[in-house]
């Protein structure tokens, strides 16, 4: 079905299943009951998963496929929120031309910078995306934003005023919509003690999602892929074969600079703002770690380490140390003073030390990520010696 | 004519002259040896003819087109193909999927965005892979990764994905370099088969006078970067000039 | 010429910290072939260990004030730090204002120790795994460095004195007939970074250690068969590059007041300095540093940042990016350091 052979046919059916049905899913614990701060269903966070889902599926197929390490890539999303929120400034709420534009700019953007980038692989490559991406943050920041030539509106970030001509706009809504649906509506549904919450913005975002992981998917069983997956293996071999990798690398390059790009104007048309801070470096280590997390080079590991870190940087954010004492208040005074001690430093305000730790475990213990890791539980619990199902999988990057 | 036609091509790095005028004129069909003590600038003559170093002056014609200048996926797309030293291959990739590549860079040229192509379309391609398999005795070996073969198996491989590519002209980097006595045999009964059922032209940059002088049908002595002798097998070896070359310089 | 002179002094200071870090970061790629990210975490650290020994040597006990009282009638609480108490009141003071020369006593056994413990514990084990790999694992340590420290110093900036003495202002142009007036603290720190490089540079042309470092550099593949106590080698490597971030950090402390985002700040720019310069090329990242800072000095001054506002953030990147194109291995890197 759909070009797909049957193991990924129905991979592609799990992954849509599971998106649509989120709001369930990820909804187990009834509204008013403790565990209920655990729950992930409302729309703000499951837009958040679907969005950086996409981010970390652009991102898988450069780093994945082809072992070139981009610590770049954040500049491409923030270009494309930039460029969605013109399109909601100038033309009108609709999402539609907004993520039209903010792909096509991210697509030139990445095609620029990977062309300069790509002149040199390995560490150089990586530094040198690294470098183009804090260049984009201060021009975003500083740069781009002066009284004369306000394109980024620097550390405010742009954002759509009354003032605005927004020329197509009409009677049409004020807030940011898809012909007439507006992102933000949100329908609920209450069965018992649960409030599932069905939301517009969500659904296109999921959408967007299921099409991303679609076209990851024809990528990776492609010829084009084969020759991504190839670069990564060997490159000498590759150009000795008649093969030129440097288009192929371009290629993928730019394509993940779409992704990124698409997810830069999804952010924009769920909430619509952009600021210079989605280009910084920590965003750009934040889809890497996706990325590995997950599992470098495997279909499903972007989605679930997006979701995955998604999810840890919610509910940690929330904890702090009144929400401490009230988990280990059963417990003598004396120790539970030092577990809240203890575990303090980790949660809260101090999610990014947990995120650092994280990165490190992972890449110690865990190289095949998350997938990898699942994978190899499954097979010592069955006895079977089962070849994964993604032939891609493989935990060494390249050299 | 031959179909290979080196013209004074001198090298230098530094103050070392890595190769001096030397002529050579590959004729199509033949396997050309090249032969000669260490240091004689047969690798140097070799990444010259690939397109890894550009010589400081000459020319490199291949069936009459200049091929200096051109990268080495410029060059393999005109037709000829390496094996290296140390066998070159994808190896965290299967066995077919090794192939496989060989097969789309003959068909699709150096480079094709078809990101949503797929691959299980690819009937010919397949059948092609499945053949070249056949025909060097690895179809039982497929979905192996290429990275757990012997070596034997790695440079049959090799070889395979350069024959998938039907090329013109079969450039040997001492295909048996540290290969047991078995897998030497091997290697030159598969070189043999190569020769006589296909008929590609070769040149075989090689050390071991086993190999050479079971398969040259020309043998070029070169020595301190210029070629002193170019004669069939059966007289190179009684030849003064090569016995000195060989004992003057570092004997094997 | 005044104006001009004083963009380049101004270049100077924050040249010599490019530098310094960008030749550490050159030493343990040439020598170990790992690219640290946590490298500007480790200047970072080496600022706030200034930041540190100013804390604890103001630490001070609560007396009551022999006969004095305050307004209330009560007798006076005063503070006396517990070095005043020690050390009589003049020496105490003096050494509290001396307190970032003398954290330079206290970062090098420090850094020594990071250093160790960081290779020993968790570079080694990557040194086999690919650079990507090596990456990652750096820039996890990188970010828990940068959290630790905010969880212990906020993340505010932390005012860091020099010493009275010299935190004054010299005119260094007074021989030459000019006037230019320039804060001595800066003027400091470029002779100490100059002091730091010079010995760098002097313990690898004049030591056997430095022999073989050197020679690790020039070819990876022969340090390995050079045998004997490499290992050791390596883990001193890392230590000494260590220290050098450190030393640059905590003399950099009274220039800026540190913060705990400075390691990734100075860290991009440091790699932008190590491949203009030529990875892999020591001679290179030092030159390229100090070229850089002056660089963006120049683009600071007013003139420049009214013709293109914000020139001074991004002139770096836009010199690097013209170089790259213009010479791909940099300003002195050598053919075959991490190609293909």
């Amino acid at each position: 079905m759909f070009g797909l052979d049957k193991v990924d046919t129905r991979t592609f059916l799990f992954v849509v299943a599971i998106t649509l049905l989120a709001p369930f899913i990820l909804n187990p614990f009834p509204s008013e009951s403790a565990l209920a701060q655990f729950n992930a269903g409302y729309p703000d966070l499951m837009q958040r998963f679907v969005i950086f889902g996409i981010f970390a599926i652009g991102f898988n197929i450069l780093f994945g496929l082809t072992g070139y390490l981009s610590f770049g890539h954040a500049a491409f999303l923030g270009v494309g929120s930039y460029a969605a929120v013109w399109m909601f400034k100038l033309l009108s709420f609709n999402i539609v031309p907004a993520i039209a534009l903010s792909i096509i700019v991210a697509g030139l953007f990445s095609l620029v910078i990977g062309y300069i980038c790509l002149r040199r692989s390995g560490i150089y490559f990586s530094i040198l995306t690294l470098a183009f991406a804090q260049m984009s943050f201060a021009m975003a920041y500083s740069v781009l934003s002066n009284p004369s030539f306000n394109l980024t509106n620097g550390e405010t970030g742009l954002q759509v005023y009354a003032s605005d001509p927004q020329y197509l706009k009409g009677n049409g809504p004020d807030n940011t919509h898809l012909f007439g649906l507006e992102m933000n509506s949100t329908a609920t549904l209450e069965i018992g003690a649960w409030a599932f919450q069905f939301n517009i913005g969500f659904y296109v975002c999921a959408a967007f999602m299921i099409a991303a992981f679609y076209i990851a998917m024809r990528i990776f069983r492609s010829p084009f892929g084969l020759m991504l997956r190839a670069i990564k293996t060997n490159q000498t071999r590759l150009n000795y074969t008649g093969l030129n990798s440097r288009p192929y690398m371009l290629a993928a390059f730019v394509i993940s600079g779409m992704y990124a790009g698409l997810a830069g104007g999804l952010l924009a048309a769920t909430d619509p703002l952009a600021g210079a801070e989605r280009m910084q470096w920590t965003a750009s280590g934040e889809v890497v770690l996706m990325t590995i997390l997950g599992g470098a080079g495997t279909l499903l590991g972007p989605v679930l380490g997006a979701a995955f870190i998604k999810y840890f940087e919610n509910i940690f954010s929330k904890i702090n140390d009144t929400v401490l004492h009230t988990w280990f208040s059963f417990m003598p005074e004396s120790i539970e003073n030092f577990l809240v001690a203890i575990i303090y430093p980790f949660v809260g305000k101090g999610w990014h030390l947990t995120l650092g730790l994280m990165f490190m475990l992972i890449v110690i213990f865990l190289p095949g990520g998350l997938v990898d890791g699942g994978m190899r539980i499954w097979n010592r619990i069955t006895g079977k010696n089962r070849t994964q199902a993604d032939p891609v999988a493989d935990p060494k990057p390249a050299e | 004519m031959g179909i290979l036609e080196i013209k004074d091509i001198n090298k230098r790095f530094g103050g070392l002259q890595a190769l001096g005028d030397v002529n050579l004129s590959v004729e199509e069909g033949t396997v050309h040896a090249i032969i000669g003590p260490n240091g004689a600038g047969k690798s140097t003559l070799l990444n010259v003819l690939v397109g890894k170093l550009e010589p400081d002056t000459g020319s490199v014609t291949f069936e009459g087109r200049s091929i200096l200048g051109l990268k080495p996926h410029q060059i393999n797309q005109l037709g000829i193909s390496r094996v290296f030293q140390t066998p070159e291959i994808f190896s965290t990739l299967s066995v077919f999927e090794n192939v496989m590549i060989a097969c789309f860079a003959k068909r699709d040229g150096a480079f094709q965005l078809n990101p949503l192509a797929s691959i299980s379309n690819e009937k010919d391609i397949h059948e092609k892979v499945e053949q070249m398999l056949l025909d060097v005795n690895m179809a039982d070996k497929r979905n192996d990764i290429a990275a757990s073969m012997s070596r034997g198996d790695k440079r049959r491989l090799e070889m395979a994905m350069c024959l998938a590519q039907d090329p013109k002209l079969l450039l040997l980097d001492e295909p048996t370099a540290g290969m047991a006595r078995a897998d030497t045999n091997n290697t030159i009964e598969l070189l043999k088969e190569i020769e006589e059922k296909r008929g590609i032209t070769m040149v075989i940059i090689e050390h071991d006078m086993h190999v050479v002088f079971s398969l040259a049908n020309k043998i070029t002595v070169l020595a301190q970067g210029t070629p002193i002798v170019e004669d069939v097998p059966s007289k190179i070896k009684g030849n003064p000039k090569v016995q000195e070359a060989y004992l003057g310089g570092a004997h094997e | 010429m005044d104006a001009i002179l004083l963009q380049v002094l101004n270049g100077l200071d924050k040249g010599s910290a490019y530098a310094l870090i960008a030749l550490g970061l050159t030493l343990i790629f040439g020598t170990l072939g790992v690219v640290n990210f946590a490298h500007g975490a480790l200047f970072m650290i080496g600022a706030f260990v200034a930041v540190t020994l100013q804390r604890v040597l103001n630490l001070s006990i609560e007396t009551v004030h022999a006969d004095k009282k305050d307004f209330l009638g009560n007798p006076l609480k005063v503070q006396t730090t517990y070095v005043e108490t020690w050390f009589g009141e003049s020496a105490g003071q003096l050494i509290i204002g001396w307190s970032v020369p003398l954290a330079i006593l206290a970062v090098i056994p420090i850094m020594l120790l990071i250093g160790f413990v960081m290779e020993r514990g968790l570079i080694r084990h990557f040194y086999k795994r690919p650079h990507a790999d090596q990456i990652l694992v750096t820039f996890g340590l990188a970010i828990v460095f940068q959290e630790i420290v905010k969880a212990i110093f906020g993340a505010n900036p932390i005012q860091t004195p020099a010493p009275d003495a010299l935190a004054g202002v010299w005119n260094l142009g007074a021989w030459l007939g000019l006037s230019l007036p320039y804060p001595a603290w800066r003027i400091v720190y470029f002779g100490f970074s100059a002091i730091v490089i010079g010995g760098v540079f002097a313990f690898l042309q004049f030591t056997t250690f430095g022999m073989v470092v050197r020679a690790g550099m020039a070819d990876r593949e022969t340090v390995g068969l050079l045998g004997i106590n490499i290992d050791r080698r390596f883990t001193l490597m890392f230590g000494v590059a260590a220290a050098v971030a450190g030393l640059a950090g905590v003399m950099y402390a009274p220039i800026n007041p540190p913060n705990y985002h400075w390691g990734m700040d100075f860290l991009v720019l440091s790699f932008v300095v190590v491949v203009v310069g030529g990875m892999g090329s020591l001679p290179g990242a030092v030159l390229a540093g100090f070229l850089l800072g002056i660089l963006e000095s120049f683009a600071s001054t007013t003139w420049a940042t009214t013709t293109i506002p914000g020139i001074n953030q991004i002139i770096i990147y836009l010199v690097a990016i013209v170089i790259l194109l213009a010479r791909p291995r940099g300003l002195m890197g050598r053919k075959g350091v991490m190609e293909e």
